[in-house]
């Protein structure tokens, strides 16, 4: 059991009349590749925020290595070790490419206000910490050249392996990817594919929620199909393939 | 050297602070020393606001509350008169202490009251506790409704202060005593004391753009610039905004009371038309000229205009000049005017001109 990183339980959330996420549970073990798949407006995303604590769900809980995080703030949440890429990529289109990355050191930093506004000398060491491990980061990625351009002018490709690199700074037990593939082309899949298993080997779990089959079919341990809010498969990625059902509801055959 | 490098520019500031110095004394004309020096405390204000707006991404249409809380919280302190409680054990004790004390007033008649700096202290602490207050339920706020709550704030506070006995209501408080630092300067609004002024009001000022500086170059200055670019990005990295954002605010409110009180002290008065909304207005119109995120510009504009509008340039226009300024930049500028983007693409224009020629 205390091999379980994320255990989801009986989640319901509503947007008014429409159950968008209807008695899910999900349980994700460490170190594994985890995808959530679904047609449109199943649901994936709203499942993703109520992990994320950006919304709190009417019904059901999170825990996370043991702890209930349910109704708990995001930047707490980030805290604990889960971090996050959005759907649409949002870096600090204003800062550099290390700055952003650097940005995600800062729930393993410590000075606080008054040392900032007095420059202490050890808030330097600290800055300059960051500074070296988010560089390294951005190396390891082959975004060391960008370091010092400003965000908003990388192309897009380019910000969301920033946007990893980042998340990757914060050092997380748990990273919940948005449609990491969503607007890349096949061989940018292809690199993100790999750069996912790479971030596996550093014992992160990964919970991926996509569109992109050949992807998440690709890489990941465990797939889970979400319909209309409800979960209505859970497998192997070769086990969802042959499903009758996952085959209905997302190809439409009516006899598979 | 990168610590220290972005000292620099204080550095020049200072130098060209005395230049100037020189520059008046030698021309026998100091006497533009007194506006210097009161636009130098307006600008402590215009510095708060720039850290608040440019990097925290909040408006305010409040600071002229905050600037008032610090002046008046000292005027009134150091003007009531204790004399009717003198047999109050306390009241003994605050004079053994030397936080109150007997003085004559402008006409002569002997008042007991507050002595300049714990008046000062106790502002700076009452402004930094009534900005928290008012800044907890506000500070969930965001744009128009944040500017409209701030407003709201402003206006209270100016009819309180036109309200009040206490705070003198439409004649103001004067009669304020200067405050001596060190017994060696004295914020003092006499002439003899002209050179001094402009020297303590640029200290103040350099101080606070150092902290300034140094905070915005900090992990919390990041995390301020990264929640004006992205709220939700900031929270999922596990910034924690609504503090963030608080402590800014408090902050800058703060600075604000500075130059409240300082001014006060300076002038040795302070009256209901620092506290009109339209010098709050006028606060967020020069942090826009200067550029919104760009300390620097909101300093150099901060002197500039409240230099002309205090030497009376702008006439019976006043109010309306820093209106139009505001209307002009929303429309042709809305980020701000001296923005460093904008200075680093005419640098690169005049690059580009010199390797053509």
């Amino acid at each position: 059991m205390d091999n379980v990183l994320l255990d989801i339980r009986d989640l319901h959330c509503f947007f008014g009349g429409l159950h968008a996420v209807n008695g899910v549970s999900l349980t994700i073990r460490r170190d594994t590749i985890q995808a959530v798949i679904g047609p449109n407006g199943a649901g994936k995303t709203t499942l993703f925020n109520l992990i994320a604590g950006t919304i709190s769900p009417h019904k059901g809980d999170v825990f996370f290595k043991g702890r209930k995080i349910t109704r708990r703030k995001p930047h707490t949440i980030a805290g604990l070790g889960i971090a996050r890429t959005f759907q649409t990529t949002r870096l600090f289109p204003e800062m550099t490419v290390l700055e952003n990355v650097m940005m995600g050191r800062h729930i393993r930093t410590r000075s606080g206000f008054l040392a900032g506004l007095l420059n202490l000398p050890y808030t330097w060491k600290e800055d300059r910490l960051a500074e070296e491990q988010s560089f390294l980061i951005l190396t390891e990625l082959g975004l060391a050249g960008y370091a010092l351009e400003i965000a908003a002018n990388l192309s897009f490709g380019r910000q969301r392996m920033v946007e990893f690199a980042r998340t990757l700074a914060m050092e997380p037990s748990l990273l919940l990817l948005d449609e990491p593939a969503a607007g890349l082309n096949i061989y940018e899949t292809k690199e993100l594919a790999d750069l996912i298993l790479k971030i596996r080997r550093r014992g992160i779990t990964c919970l991926i929620v996509e569109h992109d089959m050949s992807l998440v079919m690709n890489i990941s341990d465990s797939v889970a199909v979400l319909d209309q809010g409800q979960k209505i498969a859970e497998g192997t990625p070769r086990e969802i393939q042959r499903n009758p059902e996952v085959l209905r509801i997302y190809l439409g055959y009516d006899h598979a | 050297m990168r610590r220290f490098g972005r000292y620099i520019p204080v550095l020049l500031a200072g130098v060209l602070v005395v230049g100037l110095q020189i520059v008046l004394s030698a021309t026998d004309t100091t006497y533009y020393m007194t506006q210097i020096t009161m636009s130098a405390y307006y600008s402590l204000v215009v510095i708060g606001l720039c850290v608040l707006m440019g990097y925290g991404g909040q408006v305010s249409l409040g600071h002229a509350g905050f600037f008032a809380i610090g002046g008046y919280t000292c005027a009134a302190l150091t003007t009531c008169n204790l004399f009717a409680y003198r047999e109050v054990p306390l009241i003994d004790w605050l004079v053994a202490m030397g936080l109150a004390a007997e003085r004559q007033d402008l006409y002569g008649a002997w008042i007991l009251s507050f002595t300049p700096w714990p008046a000062f202290i106790v502002s700076l602490g009452l402004t930094v506790l009534i900005a928290f207050v008012i800044g907890l339920p506000v500070i969930r706020l965001r744009g128009h409704y944040l500017a409209m709550a701030t407003l709201g704030f402003g206006l209270i506070v100016y009819r309180v202060v036109l309200g009040a006995r206490i705070f003198g209501q439409a004649d103001g408080l004067s009669n304020v005593p200067p405050m001596k630092l060190l017994n060696l300067l004295e914020v003092n609004g006499r002439a003899a004391f002209r050179v001094q002024n402009y020297y303590i009001a640029w200290g103040a000022i350099l101080a606070v753009m150092i902290l300034s500086i140094n905070l915005i170059q900090s992990r919390v200055g990041r995390a301020l610039r990264s929640i004006h670019q992205n709220e939700e990005a900031a929270q999922s990295l596990g910034v924690n905004t609504y503090r963030y954002k608080l402590f800014i605010f408090v902050l800058s409110a703060l600075f604000a009371a500075i130059g409240g009180a300082l001014m006060t002290y300076y002038n040795g008065s302070i009256g209901p038309s620092e506290v009109n909304v339209m010098k709050s207005v006028r606060y967020v119109a020069i942090v826009a000229v200067g550029g919104m995120a760009n300390l620097w510009g909101a300093l150099l504009m901060g002197i500039l205009l409240n230099f002309l509008s205090l030497r009376g340039v702008f006439g019976t226009y006043d109010d309306a000049v820093f209106g139009a300024i505001l209307i002009l930049i929303m429309l042709f500028s809305p980020q701000g005017l001296l923005r460093k983007p904008d200075v680093a693409k005419l640098r690169s224009f005049f690059r580009l001109g010199k390797s053509d020629g």
